[in-house]
């Protein structure tokens, strides 16, 4: 048996606690994602998919319930607990990319390292470009967020999730912004670093094309999972 | 190099158009800081310098003679309310040598010098004019007032039977280095009189006093003023100027005499330097608040600007505390590189000074006061600035909730 990444029980969400104008987003979620899973989250806009997103990468904390991930009782740890146990097992990528525009492709790359493990190694750096060679800009290592086009910076940015080899990427509509093309060079390059590194992607996605070809879609309506279903139509690659 | 470093850097160098506007602000504060406070300290030496050139820090005098009432009974009572003040005739401090070398011990006095100083007339063929004796030891007297410096002609020589002149009053007898004078005194109740030679003409600075003033050998004039082996008054030079008056009252308090410092003798000059060095800390105090306000608006607005970035850094895992220390960074890196042009500045300012506020014969104005640790403090105090500055954007940067910065 698969072992669990995240479980989340019971989720609640609600904003403005404690006002006339209290509204709950999510009401009692409860969901697992196994290691090495390549699920969609799909859903109407504002059925709380960036919410309960944004839970699940520990960037903001539930109203109430459980969620664990690796086996970790999240709501008890401290704000620096959260942080770290977030920047070492998630990765992030979003639709609008947000590459830090100070940095160079590279050095994009090179931030969640600096971040957890202190000044960069010349092989660490040599990690960074060789990443950057596996998303296809083997010719862009040294340029800036600003020269790349949008395919070019939403790989930067899948590359910088996979820096530290979190075993969980979310990615918040990473094709949004792309055309149809890109979008599917965008959506093959996650599904190959899924199954070569085993990585789990949860992937929220108003493209039902793209959802199609996850293993798994979940849907979420008005703060509910209305389905959670294993997509059979997509093979399953052999080991 | 560290996360923060590395952050700190690429963000100034992001935003180089508002880092080279607040690097140029903490410069120019700290060049007007260190420029004015150099300026104000030259002006005030100079001031003492020349009030101070012609006296002593600390003048030791006999107690004043005071005619004392008679009281008529037990109880007190008057007899003679009315008292006539006592005329003050010449009198050498009482056992003035042990005073002399006690004071020499005494900690904040450097030196000690006796004088003999009373009023006679120089005379010279059918001129007289009304003078001062000054009875010193020259060696002595040079280290309270220099008074070599003011030498115009001749040498300072006063060694039996020479006198030094001032400049107006060997003007106005019509002497020359060589020439005789005759001094004549009538100190206590006894005409006395001389004749000496000329061996210097001094410029004290004050046309009074070069019209009045004869320096003398200390023992010519104990006997010129009918004060054998006496002392008139002892002038005291101390470590510290300011501390003359402090000093002056703990003399007066232990010997009984009359003591004066030259800040009890110069109150208005005082008071005018009192008021410059209020003025320049208010001057301080607001450039200093300027660079914080400076500082600290850029950075705020490089917070509002990097919302999602910090967002992001967050989301990758950098904690609040991380965050802060960009921020700090930033604002120390800004007011380092600052205070270092500032001095640049400063220093450039001050030979700019130098070289064009000349006096009509080409000599400087005054000379400003330079000291390299004017430099260090300015420094260190903008780098505190800086960092001050930066203490309110950098908690609000670390605060930023990373889910709210990231859908900005």
């Amino acid at each position: 048996m698969v072992a669990s990444l995240i479980e989340l029980a019971g989720i609640c969400k609600s904003y403005g606690l404690g006002t006339e104008v209290e509204v709950e987003v999510l009401h009692g979620i409860g969901l697992a994602l196994a290691e090495g899973e390549f699920a969609a989250l799909i859903g109407p806009s504002g059925s709380g998919k960036s919410t309960l997103l944004n839970l699940i990468g520990l960037l903001e904390p539930p109203t109430a319930g459980s969620y664990t991930i690796l086996g970790r009782e999240t709501s008890a740890l401290t704000d620096d607990e959260i942080t770290a146990l977030r920047g070492r097992t998630i990765g992030f990528v979003f639709q609008f990319h947000h590459l830090l525009p100070a940095f160079t492709a590279t050095e994009n790359v090179l931030l969640p390292g600096l971040i957890a493990d202190g000044p960069i190694t010349p092989a660490r750096r040599e990690s960074a470009r060789q990443l950057l060679r596996d998303v296809g800009l083997a010719e862009r290592l040294d340029y800036p967020p600003r020269k790349l086009s949008g395919g070019q910076q939403q790989r930067v940015a899948i590359a910088r999730a996979l820096a530290l080899s979190s075993p969980l990427v979310l990615a918040d509509e990473p094709t949004g912004n792309l055309d149809t093309h890109a979008a599917d060079e965008i959506f093959a390059l996650m599904r190959r670093f899924n199954r070569e590194r085993g990585t789990a992607f949860l992937i929220v996605t108003h493209d039902p094309r793209l959802a199609r070809r996850c293993d798994r879609i979940i849907e979420l309506v008005d703060g509910r999972i209305a389905s959670d279903r294993a997509n059979d139509a997509v093979a399953t690659p052999s080991a | 190099m560290p996360f923060e470093w590395v952050v700190a850097l690429r963000f100034l160098r992001e935003g180089r158009f508002q880092t080279a506007l607040i690097v140029g602000g903490v410069a120019a504060g700290v060049a007007v800081f260190i420029f004015i406070t150099a300026l104000v300290n030259g002006l005030q030496a100079n001031t003492i310098r020349r009030t101070l050139g012609t006296q002593a820090h600390i003048v030791v005098r006999p107690a004043e003679e005071v005619a004392r009432s008679q009281r008529s009974n037990a109880a007190g009572t008057e007899a003679m309310p009315s008292v006539e003040a006592r005329a003050q005739r010449l009198r050498s401090i009482d056992q003035w040598q042990p005073l002399e070398a006690e004071l020499a011990r005494t900690p904040g006095i450097v030196d000690v010098s006796p004088m003999v100083s009373g009023p006679g007339f120089g005379v010279r063929g059918d001129a007289s004019k009304s003078i001062a004796i000054i009875g010193i030891d020259p060696v002595r007297y040079n280290r309270i007032v220099a008074i070599g410096d003011k030498l115009v002609d001749g040498e300072f020589r006063v060694q039996a039977g020479e006198a030094v002149l001032g400049r107006d009053l060997a003007l106005d007898l019509g002497i020359g280095i060589g020439d005789r004078v005759r001094l004549v005194t009538a100190a206590n109740e006894v005409i006395t009189a001389d004749t000496f030679t000329v061996t210097g003409i001094v410029d004290l600075g004050v046309r009074e006093l070069n019209r009045r003033t004869v320096y003398v050998g200390l023992r010519t004039a104990q006997n010129l003023l009918s004060l054998p082996g006496g002392a008139s008054q002892l002038d005291l030079t101390v470590t510290n100027l300011f501390d003359a008056e402090r000093i002056a009252q703990l003399l007066a308090a232990r010997t009984g005499l009359t003591v004066e410092s030259w800040m009890k003798t110069n109150e208005q000059l005082l008071a005018a330097i009192n008021a410059q060095t209020v003025t320049t800390r208010m001057i301080r105090l607001f450039v200093a608040a300027i660079v914080v306000l400076g500082v600290a608006s850029v950075l705020v607005v490089s917070v509002v600007q990097k919302r999602r970035e910090i967002g992001i850094l967050r989301a990758m895992g950098a904690p609040g505390a991380k965050i802060q220390r960009v921020f700090l960074l930033q604002g120390a890196i800004v007011a380092l590189t600052g205070s270092v042009l500032g001095c640049g500045l400063a220093a450039t300012m001050m030979l700019v000074f130098l070289k064009l506020a000349r006096n009509a014969d080409g000599t400087p104005l005054f000379d400003l006061v330079i000291e390299p640790q004017l430099f260090a403090i300015a420094s260190a105090g903008a780098v505190v600035c800086g960092l001050l500055a930066a203490v309110a954007p950098a908690r609000r940067a670390a605060a930023l909730d990373p889910a709210q910065a990231i859908r900005m």
